[in-house]
């Protein structure tokens, strides 16, 4: 079937046209977004397959020929993100039905939830520059929606400092994207490429550089990185749990794939500077995230400022630029979205018992919720990157990397994060979890039963994932081949 | 409030209601040839549905044009998805379109294009959000 790889793109955005029609019907809301949802992800999955076994998919819409139309192109690094987007969609949607309200789902939750992940799967698999800017603006747009969905004060106050700061760097994107469509003339992100390395045989010229610099602002600015992460802390802390989890996991890291894909599709010419910037910025972000995490006593900032730290050491493993780091940045970058999401769910619960997210507020949550309380000690572990769980595996390459690339200092840093990252969520397991009961005397148990299996999910996938680590690295380092060979991916579009 | 003695304007509007609709109703149409498409024509008919409610009041309005602009909206998508997805049943890339020339009794040789359809969906899309906007702003207390 031609059309596979636009499925993950059709089927939520059918799926919110028609929920926009039932929008007072909540029964029929939550099964159709249900099947959409289940849908999308059997259609990733057998993307992955596909692109596993016949190399990078691309799809030329309206049969106009590659540089001239929209392609759409998936090769392994974009097929795993949108499996694990789905995957993500599916368990968040799950929680949103114990936990939105019905307030919420009766003013478009469901629809606008669906063209959230409209925008995420499509700047994964979009293989046009301006194309990328829309799917970033279907995405942003819904993302306004969700968060000031509910209409709380702290949520209209966020909501106009991350509306301002979106709307300014989309519009640098756009300017970006002129500049770069004035030098090289073209749009499609293959045949940029190919002008891109015919411009720079001898040496990438100043124009370029300063180009690469306004989209490493653009996407920093989306994705949170070093001195353009200001907006973040505030911004995610005011929205539900089940969409914070949503841009917990998937926002940031749509901006980490886009700085990783421009990188290395148009912009490995001139690495000395580029990738050393690239490289200095990600330990930044590294260091300022694990201060962020272990300065604040709120549940919440922990967890937020913990995005910046993964954020830093993904780029810092696409910045190394090495097979061995690449392969690391991927593997670490499905860990995180996963992980992510299952924190920021399982921070949902913490304030839906305690009403607060204070964790000075509150201790011994052990007794009466067993279950939760281990979930989070395995999440937490698996965020550390304990051997067993998932993060391990990614984290290890990315220094392993690091070293052959004789980094010493930068990949020393990424190790001793992980230890100040082990000590920020503890610190949340210690005092939230253990010691005295002191909050729950008298009162009745706020019943969590059927919030608590979404983020079970998220955590079993995530120690599957860790523990069958040579099940999936055929596919990472597929995935990894593509971002080291620019080439194939060129190939595979323009059909040469 | 409706007001009372509002009848040079009511009958201007008579009269104008017509040829504002007629005109977007042409530019949809020949947005193909000439300038104009879904977009600009969905505005002027949104501009002439405005041109009503400033001579009336929303409630009547509401009786004139008893619709659901959200629900237009939504109809306007699935019109345009609609319409590229059915290249999904021919196999063929996603926003294929085709076009084939119809001999109609009266207005003879006609080339019909599904980009029509796409673009009647982005004309419904236009008016129901612009009409969303205006109404729920207006409607507001």
């Amino acid at each position: 079937m031609t059309n596979l790889i636009i499925l993950p793109i059709l089927i939520p955005l059918l799926t919110g046209a028609v929920l926009i029609c039932l929008n007072k019907r909540i029964m029929a809301q939550r099964v159709i977004a249900v099947l959409s949802s289940i849908g999308t992800m059997i259609a990733a999955f057998f993307i992955i397959q596909k692109v596993h076994r016949d190399g990078i998919q691309s799809l030329n819409m309206g049969s106009w020929d590659a540089p001239f139309g929209i392609t759409l192109v998936s090769d392994m690094f974009s097929a795993l993100l949108v499996f694990t987007t789905s995957i993500i969609a599916f368990v968040c949607l799950i929680y949103s039905f114990k936990s939105i309200g019905e307030e919420s789902e009766k003013y478009y939750y469901y629809p606008v939830f669906n063209f959230l992940i409209v925008g995420v799967n499509g700047a994964f698999t979009t293989g046009d520059l301006f194309n990328l800017f829309v799917f970033f603006e279907v995405m942003l747009m819904s993302s306004y929606v969700l968060l000031v969905l509910g209409g709380t004060k702290i949520q209209l106050r966020e909501s106009i400092k991350y509306l301002l700061v979106n709307i300014i760097s989309s519009a640098l994107f756009v300017i970006a994207v002129a500049y770069l469509y004035s030098v090289v003339g073209t749009l499609n992100m293959a045949h940029i490429s190919e002008r891109i390395s015919k411009i720079s045989e001898n040496g990438m010229p100043g124009i370029l550089t300063v180009i690469a610099m306004m989209f490493l602002i653009v996407f920093g600015l989306k994705g949170a990185i070093f001195p353009l992460f200001f907006w973040m802390p505030g911004s995610y802390f005011a929205p539900p749990a089940p969409v914070l989890a949503l841009f917990g996991a998937l926002l940031t890291k749509v901006g980490v794939y886009s700085i990783t894909r421009t990188y290395t599709l148009f912009f490995y010419h001139d690495i000395d500077f580029t990738f050393q910037i690239l490289s200095i910025l990600s330990v930044l972000s590294i260091v300022v995230g694990v201060i962020g995490a272990l300065a604040y006593w709120d549940v919440k900032k922990i967890i937020i400022y913990n995005i910046i730290v993964a954020v830093g050491v993904i780029l810092y493993g696409v910045s190394v630029l090495n097979p061995n780091s690449l392969t690391g940045a991927v593997y670490y970058l499905v860990h995180d979205m996963i992980i992510k999401a299952g924190l920021f769910l399982l921070v949902g619960i913490l304030i839906i018992i305690t009403g607060t997210s204070n964790l000075k507020q509150f201790s011994g949550l052990m007794r009466h919720y067993p279950g939760l309380a281990w979930t989070f000690f395995i999440a937490a572990l698996a965020l550390a990157g304990i051997p067993p769980l998932s993060g391990f595996v990614g984290k290890l390459l990315i220094v392993q990397g690091g070293f052959e690339g004789k980094s010493y200092i930068s990949a020393g840093i990424v190790l001793l994060s992980s230890l100040l990252v082990l000590f920020s969520v503890m610190k949340i397991f210690i005092n939230g979890f253990w010691g005295q009961d002191q909050t729950l005397h008298g009162e009745e148990k706020p019943p969590v039963k059927w919030l608590l299996i979404s983020p079970v999910i998220m955590v079993a996938i995530s120690a599957f994932y860790g523990v069958n680590s040579e099940v999936f690295l055929p596919y990472i380092s597929q995935a990894a081949d593509t971002l080291a060979n620019p080439d194939h991916y060129i190939k595979a579009v323009l059909k040469e | 409030m409706r007001q009372p003695n509002n009848m040079i304007l009511e009958t201007a509007l008579k009269l104008l209601l017509f040829f504002i609709v007629l005109f977007s109703i042409y530019i949809f149409t020949a947005g193909h040839y000439y300038p104009g498409g879904g977009f600009i024509g969905g505005l002027m008919t949104a501009g002439a549905i405005v041109l009503l409610l400033i001579t009336y009041d929303i409630k009547t309005v509401q009786k004139i044009l008893p619709v659901d602009y959200r629900i237009v909206t939504a109809i306007g998508l699935l019109f345009s998805i609609g319409t590229s997805a059915g290249a999904l049943f021919f196999n063929v890339p996603f926003l294929t379109h085709v076009f084939t020339h119809v001999e109609v009794p009266v207005l003879g040789d006609l080339a019909l294009h599904t980009a029509t359809i796409f673009d009647l969906g982005v004309y419904f899309v236009v008016i129901g959000v612009t009409m969303t906007i205006i109404l729920t702003i207006g409607e507001d207390e």
